[in-house]
């Protein structure tokens, strides 16, 4: 079985029927010089979600990824390293006073994204979250109203058949989840006895992994390396439930096709994007044109965009472009346990709690959730590694794998200018420039990561587990750098996700949050995907495209 | 063989249901690593990386085969294997790894007045201590950080090795590929007959035991 890391494999009218070893699927496929009514750059939690929605409603669609069309069942090894395929790793350039560390557990290249690695943690955003600004008084107002998101999760939970409690214990009340909840491993276990021995509320984790048959896919076998790609397709990633679907309507998704370039006509309204694919550039034309490429890749392709119409990128009146580029801070607190844990059985956060998203009274913006953790090797010599430990006391620390436990918090830094995506003076592979990425937290965020890191010591003593020791210095999803707004002034794109400069762009992943809240975004992200979807059905039937 | 972990391989599950083909494939090729394969350190380097991973990797001197770190990290930057980022701090990979090596040598030279590869451990480990605080600057460091050397370059490039190696499992009694068998037992202290049973105090018997019959079908 040849890998599909350098091989084109959506073509001839077929793409991978991903569910079956060695399946085909019938793909429809369009000339380039066929003007499709959208070329949608990167098929992932953003991407995808829209190729599949917007094919459903009857439009022409054509998704570029700069990945690989993987076939889970046959390509997937038990193995952090080779695994490392499925990231973004090609050349990005770090700095500001806290650079971030990019690649495994922020960004994907895959067709499916980052969803083919993700942990599955599938939550709704807190209802004021819409209305930081308004409401809680800090980072920007969106312009979405809560409840029509709601309705929207409860799409997206459906269509990915999420595993969840029957009653979620924060928040305006909920439908129960599609699927019953997974079984809690022991380090979820640890979880909930802090929190119930602390007095604060819990829950089993939503998660998109099946916890029962669904068509061809079988229920998780609590195998632990969804981080590195799920091999049984329990996992419910964009790749095995979006993507089908899209397929199915009509859409055609070009795998290692990378976009370099969106034109445009002398009236500044795109006219398409220029991609390489098969060792060639070649151009796309379309009507429209959805830049879906993450909070890194999509600003760099408007900014790598930039023409003598517009000299500062497209879609960047506003100068926003880039700007306000959200991480999560995502530290933990670790420790061991008399009896064995061994957290790399079953998915990796399989309990949590949300407590602080809310509760308001705190000395900082924003909130955070907290989880339970499962480490592989590496990733767990790794923390050992970042306090210090090497040589003999690392190898002998190792030794007690199987009794470590912690819990990892997802909180919500603020929006600030100053971290932002720009071009770097080197070039990649395809002679593009690389983004320079700028990250320094603000007080606000430190003084949320202190609070979170005692409320996780807090836990984790409550449980019983002894020697705790912090881990300072992660961070996870990216949000940010194309915001979304009320005004052309101080955002990138409209609540549609349309670009206020440019008609026909648009822009559909992470990078239109304008703050990122205390919970994972994928849920979130694929919410906007279904509800733009459905706007642009409702615009375009008014002539309004 | 390992003392808290007695007699459990995690190769001998190789041809049971927690491996797919995929994963002996890759497993395969990596145990096939030749522990003396560098393309891209030239004698003197190789000697100085070889000796930095004895001592941030310190491995039992009875072990048959032991995990070829300088080899693995040879073969990282050999086929560009990047992680995603590079702190503009810090050249790349490749380059950071040549300077590095070098100015820890020249450290040495300077220091003990021999190679690196030729320092007893106590001195080695010395040194790379005061690398990983920073305190280092030779000239010959040529504007990289010691510290930023040390946990952007040493720390992920031979600990990440390390562990990705199926040896490292066996030692640690962790299951290892687990596609598409899984696990099942997931609670406190239980394990699974394919999982690594731990020689606590007094069961060390059935500990050997459990852990032969692990890679039963």
């Amino acid at each position: 079985m040849s890998d599909a890391a350098d091989q084109i494999r959506a073509t001839n009218g077929r793409a991978p029927d991903v569910l079956r070893v060695g399946g085909w699927t019938t793909m429809r496929q369009y000339p380039d010089d066929e003007e499709v009514d959208f070329v949608i750059v990167g098929a992932g939690a953003g991407g995808g979600t829209l190729a599949c929605r917007l094919a459903e409603h009857g439009f022409s669609v054509v998704a570029l990824d700069a990945g690989p069309y993987w076939r889970p069942l046959e390509d997937f090894a038990s193995d952090e390293r080779h695994q490392s395929k499925l990231y973004w790793t090609d050349e990005r350039i770090v700095d500001g006073e806290d650079p971030l560390q990019l690649g495994a557990n922020n960004s994907g290249q895959s067709v499916g994204g980052s969803t083919v690695h993700f942990a599955m943690v599938s939550l709704r955003f807190r209802p004021e979250w819409f209305k930081a600004r308004t409401k809680l008084g800090y980072g920007a107002d969106w312009p979405l109203d809560w409840r029509e998101m709601w309705r929207y999760y409860r799409e997206v939970e459906q269509t990915l058949k999420i595993s969840g409690p029957i009653t979620y214990p924060w928040g305006p009340k909920r439908p129960r989840y599609p699927y019953r909840p997974h079984q809690l491993n022991a380090a979820a276990q640890v979880l909930a006895q802090g929190a119930e021995a602390t007095g604060i509320k819990w829950t089993t984790t939503p998660l998109a992994t099946l916890s029962a048959p669904r068509g061809l896919a079988h229920p998780c076998v609590y195998r632990g390396m969804c981080v590195i790609g799920c091999a049984t397709n329990a996992k419910q990633s964009v790749l095995v439930t979006w993507l089908p679907r899209a397929l199915a309507a009509g859409a055609e998704i070009r795998d290692l096709a990378m976009a370099g370039r969106i034109e445009h006509d002398t009236r500044g309204r795109a006219t398409g994007v220029r991609y390489h694919r098969d060792g060639l550039w070649r151009f796309q034309k379309a009507r429209n044109v959805v830049v879906a490429g993450y909070a890194i890749e999509t600003p760099r392709l408007l900014l790598n965009s930039a023409s003598p119409r517009f000299p500062d990128g497209l879609a960047n009146s506003s100068g926003l472009v880039g700007k306000n580029l959200m991480v999560q801070s995502n530290q933990a607190v670790w420790g061991m346990h008399e009896r064995e844990i061994r957290s790399y059985k079953g998915p990796p956060s399989l309990a949590l709690t949300e407590h602080w998203n809310y509760d308001d009274a705190k000395d900082f913006f924003g909130g955070y959730c907290f989880m339970s953790q499962g480490t592989l090797p590496t990733v767990a010599a790794g923390i050992h590694a970042k306090r210090g430990l090497w040589g003999q006391r690392l190898v002998d620390e190792m030794q007690r794998y199987n009794h470590q436990v912690g819990v990892k918090m997802v909180g919500e830094c603020l929006p600030q200018e100053r971290n932002r995506v720009t071009l770097a003076d080197e070039t990649d592979r395809f002679g593009l420039p690389v983004a320079r990425v700028t990250y320094s937290y603000c007080d606000n965020d430190k003084r949320m990561i202190e609070h979170a890191l005692a409320a996780m010591r807090q836990n984790l003593a409550a449980a019983g587990v002894g020697e705790l020791f912090d881990e300072t210095d992660d961070t996870c999803h990216l949000n940010g750098t194309a915001r979304m707004g009320d005004n052309a002034r101080d955002s990138v794109v409209d609540a549609d996700c349309r670009s206020w400069d440019i008609p026909n762009l648009w822009v559909c992943d992470g990078s239109v949050f304008p703050t990122c809240g205390g919970v994972n975004p994928s849920l979130t992200i694929q919410a906007i995907a279904c509800r733009t979807a459905d706007r642009i059905k409702a615009l375009a039937a008014r002539g309004e495209l | 063989m390992t003392e808290r972990f007695p007699g459990y391989d995690v190769l001998s599950k190789r041809s049971t249901p927690s491996w797919n083909q995929q994963t002996r494939t890759v497993i395969d090729a990596r145990l096939a690593t030749n522990p003396e394969a560098h393309a891209f350190f030239d004698s003197v380097e190789w000697e100085t990386l070889k000796a930095i991973c004895a001592r941030i990797i310190p491995q039992p001197a009875d072990r048959q085969h032991p995990v070829p770190l300088a080899a693995m990290v040879d073969e990282k930057i050999t086929t560009g294997a990047t992680d995603g980022y590079r702190d503009a701090r810090v050249p790349p990979m490749g380059e950071a790894w040549r300077r590095g090596l070098g100015a820890l040598d020249a450290e040495a030279m300077a220091r003990h007045q021999r190679s690196f590869g030729q320092l007893g451990a106590a001195e080695a480990d010395g040194l790379l201590s005061a690398a990983q605080q920073g305190f280092l600057t030779d000239p010959a460091w040529d504007g990289l950080c010691a510290e930023l050397f040390f946990k952007q370059r040493i720390i992920p490039d031979i600990v990440g090795a390390y562990y990705a190696h199926p040896t490292a499992w066996s030692e640690i009694g962790f299951g290892g590929p687990a596609a598409p068998r899984g696990y099942v037992r997931t609670d406190f202290d239980r394990r699974d007959p394919w999982e690594a049973s731990e020689a606590r105090p007094g069961r060390e018997a059935v500990a050997l035991r459990e852990n032969q019959r692990v890679g039963r079908s």
